[in-house]
């Protein structure tokens, strides 16, 4: 058993300043990271004997329009069997670039994770082998779960969101 | 002469026809040629909608590729902006073979965004229904596994069960489907004497009975037994790195179970074991599944004997429905209904990642809340999503009818993979 304090300074005393913003929200140890640091990180992760983080439990995108240069975030949860103990961790993109290497190569199941977070997001995940939209139709031109995109037709009269409390 | 017969042979050296080939006593030398074939999207054996475009060398399957999201429905912008007591109607839909585990699961998720510390007496009736749950996905996918190996009777002596289970969740939440069942902060009903009686009944009487003749009819079937063992094989390592979990990844070897690993709602009391198998197989798939009905009778038998008494549902009046009569006759009651029905009450600023043992392994929901009256982000972690992927390895080398074996005892739902 590991607790979330030795992970960070493990990885602190690894990383330095490559990892930061260690936060515990509800107990989940959560960080972030830059894109080109991510690979090595997630490597690092995995293959330590120590910590042992050998399943990747989801990846997914959260969209924060009004964040300037970072408005496109990466979300990896990790997952370690063996010392029963999960972990988050954050990648924030520009909206104008959003590149980050894909890590099909260490989990195989980060494929569809990650085509499902570009399919949703528009996120670039370079050298994925098969970078393509996977629930939405191919000919769609957008990424829908930007939040740019309303869910209902803004143009309808006949439903006035303060008065639903939306 | 000899210039003609030169001239001859060089010919037919060139040819490929295998009657040449054979007149000259050579191998043949044919290019492979590979059929391409599509399994779905709506094909019987697929329980589902969803293509496969296979490659095929012969009836060998050489490789393949998935295609989905035909009932892709959005949950996850819908959920965008919907306050949250509407959103557990979509997770109803995701694993519609167990709804309740998805329903009880979200609502564990708002509990842990709003610190919300659930009754005991609440915590078992979930448990019980939860397991209710997972014995019908699980029959489900067994006895389905069953017929698509050509054994029918099997899936008629379970399917009873499964309608005894599907009329408790209607005694309990009036729906049988797509439950909706729970709420924030506890049930909405306590468990009636006739639900009681009739989950008695289950676990006590006719599922037990049920199960021993199905099992007495497919565990150590011949037919059966050749159709499944050492068909669609993955290590355990192989399963880690695809993102199994649940029945498929402790087929492989791997213990891992939510329930024993973090357990939530009180599954720390109960006592059961985590069943294992070694080889992966379809076979191993359907015995693991098998087990863990028998787990799952013994939990709810326990939970039934244990059940505290109590209220079902935390004193949290912003957040969980009153209860009618109160709505009826009390002022703050109807006031809390109206905020809630309406959407008006605000969920505090946090981010939670909450997984739940669903029937085909680990449901996750991961929700940012940022201050307002629906989910600024909701994710939801679908377990038939992430390792349907594996699928095309699973099946290579093999032959259609395996392929169709191999995509029952995986349990692949629909509704869940394409959310």
């Amino acid at each position: 058993m590991i607790s979330n304090q030795e992970i960070v300074e493990e990885l602190a005393a690894h990383f330095g300043d490559k990892v930061l913003e260690f936060e515990e929200p509800n107990g989940l140890l959560t960080f972030n990271t830059k894109a080109e640091s991510i690979i090595e990180v997630i490597q690092y992760l995995k293959e330590s004997d120590r910590l042992r983080f050998r399943f990747l439990t989801d990846i997914t995108g959260v969209h924060y329009p009004d964040a300037e240069g970072k408005e496109l975030c990466v979300v990896y949860h990790l997952h370690s069997f063996e010392n029963a103990i999960r972990l988050r961790i954050k990648v924030y993109l520009p909206e104008a670039k959003p590149d980050i290497p894909t890590v099909t190569s260490l989990f195989a199941a980060a494929n569809w994770m990650e085509r499902e977070t570009f399919d949703f997001y528009g996120i670039n995940f370079t050298g994925h082998p098969n970078l393509k939209r996977i629930l939405n139709m191919d000919d769609m031109d957008y990424h829908p779960m930007r939040k740019q995109y309303p869910l209902e037709d803004a143009t309808r009269e006949d439903k006035i969101d303060a008065l639903f409390g939306r | 002469m000899p210039f003609l017969e030169d001239n001859m042979t060089e010919e037919l050296k060139n040819s490929k026809k295998t009657t040449d080939a054979l007149a000259l006593n050579q191998p043949i030398q044919e290019e492979n040629e590979y059929t391409t074939l599509n399994l779905g999207p709506t094909h019987p054996a697929t329980h589902g909608i969803f293509q496969n475009v296979l490659q095929m060398d012969g009836d060998k399957i050489i490789s393949g590729e998935q295609t989905v999201g035909y009932i892709h429905r959005a949950f996850e912008k819908i959920a965008e902006r919907r306050p949250f007591y509407q959103i557990t109607t979509l997770t109803d839909r995701m694993n519609y073979c167990s709804s309740p585990i998805n329903n009880f699961g979200w609502h564990m998720t708002v509990e842990k965004l709003l610190n919300i510390e659930v009754p005991k007496r609440a915590q078992y009736i979930r448990v019980i229904m939860m397991e209710l749950a997972r014995i019908s996905d699980h029959l489900i996918c067994n006895s389905i596994l069953g017929v698509d190996t050509g054994a029918y009777s099997g899936f008629l002596y379970v399917f009873q069960e499964r309608e005894k289970i599907y009329e408790v969740y209607e005694e309990v939440c009036g729906a049988r489907l797509t439950t909706n069942m729970g709420r924030v902060g506890g049930m909405e009903r306590d468990l009636s004497p006739t639900a009681l009686a009739k989950i008695k009944d289950i676990v006590y009487n006719s599922l037990p009975k049920a199960m021993a003749e199905f099992e007495k009819m497919m565990n150590r079937n011949r037919i059966f037994m050749d159709r499944t063992i050492d068909v669609g094989g993955i290590t355990g390592e192989r399963a880690m790195e695809y993102g199994f979990t649940g029945p498929n990844l402790r087929a492989a070897g791997v213990d891992y179970d939510v329930r024993v690993m973090e357990p939530y709602s009180s599954y720390e009391d109960f006592d059961f074991e985590i069943p294992v198998g070694h080889n992966g197989d379809t076979y191993d798939r359907y015995m693991v599944r098998n087990a863990e009905v028998w787990e799952s009778l013994k939990i709810i038998k326990q939970a039934l004997e244990n059940l505290p008494e109590g209220p079902y549902y935390a004193n949290e009046e912003h957040y969980y429905l009153p209860p009618k009569r109160e709505v009826y006759r009390s002022m703050e009651s109807l006031i809390y209904h109206f905020k809630i029905i309406m959407g008006e009450i605000e969920a505090p600023i946090g981010e939670v990642y909450h997984a739940v043992e669903g029937g085909n392994g680990e449901v996750g929901y991961y929700l940012i809340s940022d201050g307002g009256r629906a989910p600024y982000r909701l994710h939801f972690r679908r377990p038939s999503f992430i390792y349907y992927q594996a699928y095309p390895e699973m099946c290579k080398g093999l032959t259609i009818s395996d392929a169709v074996a191999i995509m029952s005892s995986l349990n692949v739902i629909a509704g869940e993979l394409d959310a």
